[in-house]
């Protein structure tokens, strides 16, 4: 579907009713700013917990851009204002380590594996209860994770048997006799076309065993508004859905609503568990950030999503903060102590998962990501100090994958900011950069990025998430007549493959077109029936509350081996390539003569024809109907899963050998970017967005020490590559500052570095968990030529 | 004049011949209409201000014995590139080098092999708003004329060593031309960063930074001094040609020695780094 489309959908209003009186909504003792100002603002309609804030239109209905709009401080200055971590921020740091040692050594440290996770399912848990400012675990103990079988059983018993644990016979029995998972679900509409692209890996990572992700709970709600005036917003909008007439639409609507605000009463009991009252909103800095991250804890205690980000939380956070310290109720170590607080605890959430899925997405991964940065619609910067406090993490508490920080980048940003931004990634390659021009005319002010690089207005949009399609193999089929060349099986429709000794452009093009064209109906076939499914049996009750009643929902496909795809044609194009026949006829290996243009040197020869891919394959996509009319995006983004896909595809005509890794994302393949970064930075930048909508990855690694530059110059060069790159129309940019020699020395010593963190492909892991291929993998790609 | 010195020897330009090369073909093109290119690289943060387009132009008739581009020695070590088709290449890139405060550099090689072609293309990327710089030994500056030197923004003069014995030994040639083309660049004001490689054991001897030091300090156009500390990085490349690298076995200098040899530039009144 066109942008319009999804600009033109904007969300309803949802209204919140006046507040109920609540005697009990006067602060506690020693309160905030506010205390005391009592009852005769509260006769007038103001909560206490809100005085101090500029009123508007959030206060009737539920809009936290609103209440940012008209509350946000923006800071412009730099970052001398920040403060080293709070005696408390280091005595929980301390208690965590052995864990974080332990860990590296052992792996799965603990488990539940008796009680499937739920808001209420486990008591309060803590770190080191004397000095947590901020609490609240998944489990009753740091490091014990949950299970969450509704999504699949299947994958919460191999996760506990590849972690040394055995299953429990109970949740077994529960879970195959009484209780269908989606997991289940799926495969029972699943047909066995879908079942063979799985089985040959041409579709790989579809969420159809485990949890879909990638929806961002506004979880700024329950701060703002506690539980009591979200649940009264909730039965407004159930109103509007009794009055109408019950198709399958509204009966599954009116249920939603059901479980939404079952999930809101839960989430308050849950917060009541540690003694904290969250039915009221937040009424300081520390209850906001309190209550934001309860919000949050319930999405991870419930639903075990491949990505679970937090959203865009700091500079809404920066609100309570400023009008704490203007009324001298917190001082800059007490603003710093939340936030760092806030980040250890996104630090250790621990989902239980398979040894498959940590092939394909390794060190433990669940992208809590958190946007800081970018502008709003009026040209003002929405950077504020605690944007600076949540980057200034990295520092106090050392680099981190998580959370997975993500800066959204304008031309327009404060100098101050851009500077400290790249003097942070410099330090510890830990951020990821987004450009928040070229997102802003499409998702307003107030987006956050689901996992990686998925952007989507935070309160009011959700996609049904669907990993990603293998065109290189794609491509293979097409050559073959829709037989896989690694196992000779036809997978795809039979046509003639490929005949003659060279092979002709038009030829393979015309096939490959024919061939996308099924793989895509295959592919939207099979994402309907895994989210019709997920909707039904894992329905993500308490991320959906902290949602309008009424949202655009995006379906996100996603495409890998792009760069191969491109290479390889070009190759057909402007080289010679001679297909290399089994005995049987399949083909599987290409004799190519002569040399062809490269994808990652600028060159539009084949450039254009990168480009045209992306296009070409959304557009088939958009040819078939989405499960609840879903707008249809796609991504060009892999994660670390380039080299899983590589194993599973044989020789392509691009000269790559069979196993050899992908590029990752939209990265040119390694080694074949032969002109510098410039030149692979501008070729990247001519994927189009408005078909890539989900978003474009690209990681850049940069050794610093040849520059003789000082430290303030390269920081100003740096500056102005961004600014440049995004000027030209690049997306992302994952940002890495290595040495090779570190990388190489915490191969063989990894408990040497147990902070070391890189960014791949969308998010950031700590190297010394990826996979030993993964390891190789990165340090080939990132140091060729030396 | 050196000029006199070359003429009709085996290193004159219009027969352009390489030292090492008998079977370089002659080339006449004064009109500069295609150019011998090894290759070029985008994104440099190290050849002059900005980031920068670097073209390494084939031809050379310097060998130094630390050379990590042995593979641009000959004229035919490069591809045979249109004007047209290099002119087209850079713009490709012009907007961006503009917004980076950046430009084209000319390197190699020696671009003053191909004085022709590369005059031609410095003059191309003034027309786009780029910086330009020449990356020179300035062993060929008597084929620059002022025109040429007009199209030029910035000049990388590499002085290799001071003692004319050590300059033979490091490069095989003569020092001469080199100080006559950096006393005209003074003389014409204008912009050069001096650099010089550092090469423990053949370029490190005390006297010998000291007599660049002191001949450079006297020249107001030189903005910096860089020492560029001797890498193994190229050692691969003599490797893969078959050629007898004799520095197989130095080592990079130590930081204090690379300290050494900036202090002495910088008590000598350079700016060094």
């Amino acid at each position: 579907m066109p942008d319009e489309a999804i600009a033109a959908r904007r969300s309803a209003d949802t209204p919140v009713q006046p507040p109920p009186k609540q005697p009990s909504q006067k602060r506690q003792a020693g309160g905030s700013p506010a205390a005391g100002a009592g009852n005769e603002s509260e006769a007038e309609g103001v909560l206490n917990e809100w005085l101090g804030f500029a009123s508007g239109r959030w206060q009737t209905v539920v809009d936290v851009r609103d209440f940012i709009q008209r509350n946000v401080t923006p800071y412009d200055g730099d970052e001398t204002f920040l403060v080293a971590p709070s005696a408390r921020t280091k005595a929980v740091w301390e208690k965590l380590q052995p864990y974080f040692r332990e860990e590296i050594r052992k792996g799965v440290l603990d488990v539940d594996t008796k009680t499937p996770s739920s808001l209420t399912s486990h008591g309060p848990g803590y770190i080191d209860r004397d000095n947590e400012v901020i609490v609240g675990l998944q489990t009753d103990a740091p490091f014990k994770r949950a299970i969450m079988p509704y999504g699949g059983l299947r994958m919460v018993e191999a996760g506990l048997k590849a972690a040394g644990f055995e299953p429990d016979p109970i949740v077994h029995e529960t879970f195959t006799k009484y209780r269908k998972t989606h997991n289940d679900g799926v495969f029972d509409a699943y047909t066995p076309e879908i079942m063979a692209c799985r089985r040959s890996h041409i579709v790989t990572g579809l969420p159809d065993a485990y949890g879909r992700g990638r929806i961002i709970g506004d979880y700024r709600r329950v701060a703002l508004y506690g539980t009591e005036r979200l649940l009264t917003a909730k039965r407004a909008e159930r109103a509007l859905l009794d009055a109408k007439w019950p198709t399958d639409d509204v009966i599954r609507e009116r249920e939603e609503l059901s479980e939404q605000m079952r999930a809101l009463t839960d989430l308050a009991e849950m917060a009541k568990n540690y003694g904290l009252d969250i039915a009221r909103p937040a009424s300081d800095a520390r209850e906001a950030v309190q209550w934001t991250y309860f919000g949050y804890l319930g999405a991870i205690k419930e639903a075990n999503g491949a990505a679970m980000s937090i959203g865009r939380i700091s500079s809404f956070l920066d609100i309570y903060i400023e009008r704490d310290l203007k009324s001298g109720h917190l001082d800059e170590v007490g603003a710093q102590e939340l936030i760092d607080q806030l980040v250890q605890k996104l630090r250790i959430v621990r989902f239980l998962r398979t040894p498959d899925y940590d092939a394909l997405f390794s060190g433990d991964p669940y992208w809590a990501t958190e946007c800081v940065g970018g502008m709003d619609l009026n040209g003002r910067p929405l950077v504020t100090r605690t944007s600076f406090r949540m980057l200034h993490t990295l520092t106090n508490l050392g680099p981190a994958p998580e959370p997975n920080m993500t800066v959204l980048w304008s031309k327009q940003l404060p100098d101050g900011f851009k500077r400290y931004c790249i003097k942070v990634s410099a330090e510890t390659s830990s951020i990821q950069y987004e450009n928040d021009d070229l997102m802003r005319p499409y998702w307003g002010d107030d987006y956050g990025i689901a996992c990686c690089v998925s952007a989507m207005r935070i309160g009011n949009q959700m996609q049904f998430f669907g990993a990603r399609v293998n065109l290189a193999k794609c491509l293979l089929y097409a050559i073959n007549g829709g037989r896989d060349e690694v196992s000779g099986e036809q997978i795809g429709p039979a046509a003639s493959p490929v005949s003659g000794d060279v092979l002709e452009y038009d030829d393979v093009s015309a096939k490959f077109d024919t061939m996308m064209e099924w793989l895509a109906r295959t592919y939207v076939h099979a994402m309907n029936c895994i989210h019709y499914m997920h909707d039904k049996y894992y329905y993500e009750r308490l991320e959906m509350a902290l949602h309008d009643q009424q949202i655009l929902r995006t379906m996100a496909f996603g495409i890998a081996g792009l760069s191969v795809v491109a290479d390889s044609l070009s190759a057909i194009k402007h080289a010679q390539v001679k297909p290399i026949r089994r005995d049987d006829g399949l083909i599987v290996g290409y004799a190519i003569a002569g040399d062809f243009p490269k994808y990652g040197n600028n060159d539009d020869r084949v450039d254009s024809i990168a480009a045209d891919l992306v296009s070409t394959f959304m557009r088939k996509i958009r040819k078939h109907p989405t499960y609840r009319n879903a707008v249809h995006t796609q991504s060009v983004l892999t994660i670390t899963s380039n080299v899983v896909y590589g194993k599973n595809t044989g020789d392509t005509p691009d000269g790559r050998k069979a196993g050899e890794p992908f590029a990752p994302g939209a990265n040119p393949m390694h080694g074949r970017d032969s002109h510098g970064w410039l030149a692979s930075c501008l070729s990247v930048a001519k994927l189009p967005y408005a078909d890539a909508q989900d978003g474009i990855s690209y990681t850049v690694s940069v050794t610093p020490s040849l520059n003789r530059l000082d430290q303030g110059e390269k920081i100003a060069q740096a500056v102005k590559v961004l600014d440049t790159y995004c000027g030209q129309g690049g997306f992302h940019m994952n940002l890495n500052v290595l040495n090779r020699d570190t990388l190489l020395d915490a191969m063989e010593h990894p408990d040497k570095y147990p902070q070391l963190t890189i960014r791949v492909s969308g998010y950031a892991v700590n190297f010394v968990r990826l996979t030993r291929e993964q390891q190789m993998d990165v340090i080939s790609r990132t140091f060729h030529g030396e | 004049m050196a000029d006199e010195s070359w003429a009709h020897s085996r290193y004159d330009l219009q027969q352009a011949r390489s030292p090492d090369a008998p079977d370089t073909t002659t080339f006449n093109d004064p009109r500069g209409d295609f150019g011998w290119i090894h290759s070029y690289e985008t994104g440099s943060t190290l050849d002059g201000p900005g980031i920068r387009v670097v073209v390494f132009m084939s031809g050379c008739l310097l060998r130094c014995l630390y050379c990590h581009n042995p593979d641009t020695w000959h004229l035919k070590d490069g591809t045979r590139v249109s004007f047209e088709r290099a002119r087209t290449a850079l713009e490709a890139y012009a907007a961006p080098l503009r917004a980076m405060d950046g430009g084209l550099t000319i390197s190699g090689g020696e671009p003053l092999v191909q004085v022709h072609f590369t005059k031609r293309l410095f003059a191309a990327a003034k027309g786009m708003g780029l910086h330009t710089a020449l990356d020179t030994s300035g062993f060929l500056g008597g084929r620059a004329d002022d025109e040429y030197l007009r199209q030029v923004d910035l000049v990388l003069l590499d002085i290799k060593s001071w003692d004319p014995e050590t300059y033979r030994r490091a490069v095989g040639q003569d020092i001469k031309p080199t100080v006559q083309f950096a006393e005209r660049l003074a003389a014409l004001g204008k912009p050069v960063w001096v650099r010089f490689v550092l090469v423990p054991g053949l370029t490190d001897d005390p006297a010998n930074v000291e007599g660049i030091a002191r001949f450079v300090a006297l020249m107001r156009n030189v903005e910096w001094v860089e020492v560029l500390p001797f890498h193994q990085m190229g050692a691969f490349k003599w490797r893969s040609m078959g050629l007898n690298y004799e520095l197989s076995e130095t080592l990079s200098p130590s930081p204090e020695l690379v300290a050494r040899v900036l202090e002495q530039f910088r008590e000598a009144g350079c700016r060094a780094r």
